[in-house]
């Protein structure tokens, strides 16, 4: 069993203030970048196509195609750098893990939307 | 102001900064602790301070000298003792005084001193970060420790020589480390990076005495 010290510590960290995503989704991550003294919000959107839960570093993965090569980023959820998260598009899978889309390509790629 | 404390090992976790890092931490249940001996230079020959851990503990696993020693300072279940110098001359701390987590403030530097894991009876690589050899292709290598030495001369193998052995239950000292944050309701100390020993060993948590300004 987890010690109550550390569950209060990830309590007190975990964001409520993102949507529901799944497996699947396309999603817009809005991330703060800081140049400088200056911040922007840069939008990277692609596919969540896994997620791994390991309480407050939960993390989840983003691929998209950049330019006909395929780019994947991971996120920590909790973490203050992401601004908000939306979600685009719903899809219909099937799995947890949607490791086999990185051998695909075009429209075999495509998933289909949830109802 | 004490000159340390006491503490046992919860975990760890990471933790947040405002500007999106990411750091891992070490919780330290730290207190409370109390001031269970106060030795003087009159008394003893030098300043210092004995801290107990306070913790439940049944009354059969303390034995009798230790129940009196512990409560001459008017304590009670007392579990881990250790002692800290103080500087000659120094008044503060009385045999009785309670010292606790919320004493000390984020971004202080603290040495963890602890005992580390048992790794058993361990060979080189493990215990001496030897390389090994080559796994396959009929190497006979593998995790072996290779030549401990000549034959006919010196026909002995030198002292000091490194081979397989016990590793670990030593006492291993991390210095400066950083307070994360502090929890003074639970008495819960976040440091950065790493604490020897495995979760729920007790450790002594002393202010670090250089490079503290860094």
């Amino acid at each position: 069993m987890q010690h109550a010290a550390l569950t209060k510590i990830a309590q007190a960290q975990v964001r409520t203030d993102l949507p529901v995503i799944r497996i699947g989704d396309t999603i817009k991550v809005h991330v703060k970048i800081r140049e400088g003294e200056k911040e922007r919000i840069q939008i990277y959107e692609g596919t969540l196509i896994a997620r791994k839960n390991k309480g407050i570093s939960q993390t989840i993965t983003v691929r998209k195609i950049s330019f006909g090569t395929g780019v994947e980023r991971i996120f920590p959820v909790n973490a203050p750098v992401i601004d908000k998260i939306d979600v685009v598009r719903t899809g219909f899978v099937r799995r947890a893990k949607l490791y086999y889309l990185r051998g695909l390509k075009g429209k075999a790629a495509r998933l289909k939307e949830r109802d | 102001m004490s000159p340390g404390i006491l503490g046992k090992k919860i975990g760890m976790t990471q933790v947040f900064r405002p500007d999106g890092q990411v750091v891992p931490v070490t919780l330290v249940k730290a207190g409370p602790c109390v001031v269970v001996q106060r030795k003087t230079p009159a008394t003893d020959g030098y300043d210092a301070v004995q801290l107990g851990f306070m913790e439940y503990v049944k009354a059969t696993r303390i034995n009798k000298p230790e129940t009196g020693h512990i409560k001459k300072a008017g304590a009670e279940g007392v579990r881990f003792l250790k002692e800290l110098r103080l500087s000659p001359g120094s008044s503060d701390l009385k045999a009785g005084d309670r010292v606790l987590a919320s004493d000390f403030k984020p971004n202080e530097r603290l040495d963890v001193i602890g005992v580390s894991k048992g790794r058993g009876f361990a060979s080189v690589i493990k215990r001496h970060n030897f390389r090994g050899g080559p796994g396959g292709h009929g190497s006979m290598f593998g995790r072996a420790p290779g030549s401990i030495g000549g034959s006919s001369f010196p026909s002995r193998v030198f002292p000091g020589m490194r081979m397989a052995g016990h590793m670990g239950t030593d006492q291993v000292t991390v210095r400066n480390l950083e307070i994360v944050q502090i929890d003074a309701d639970e008495n819960v100390i976040a440091i950065k990076g790493a604490v020897p020993g495995p979760n729920g060993s007790y450790v002594l948590l002393r202010r670090s005495k250089k490079g503290s300004g860094r």
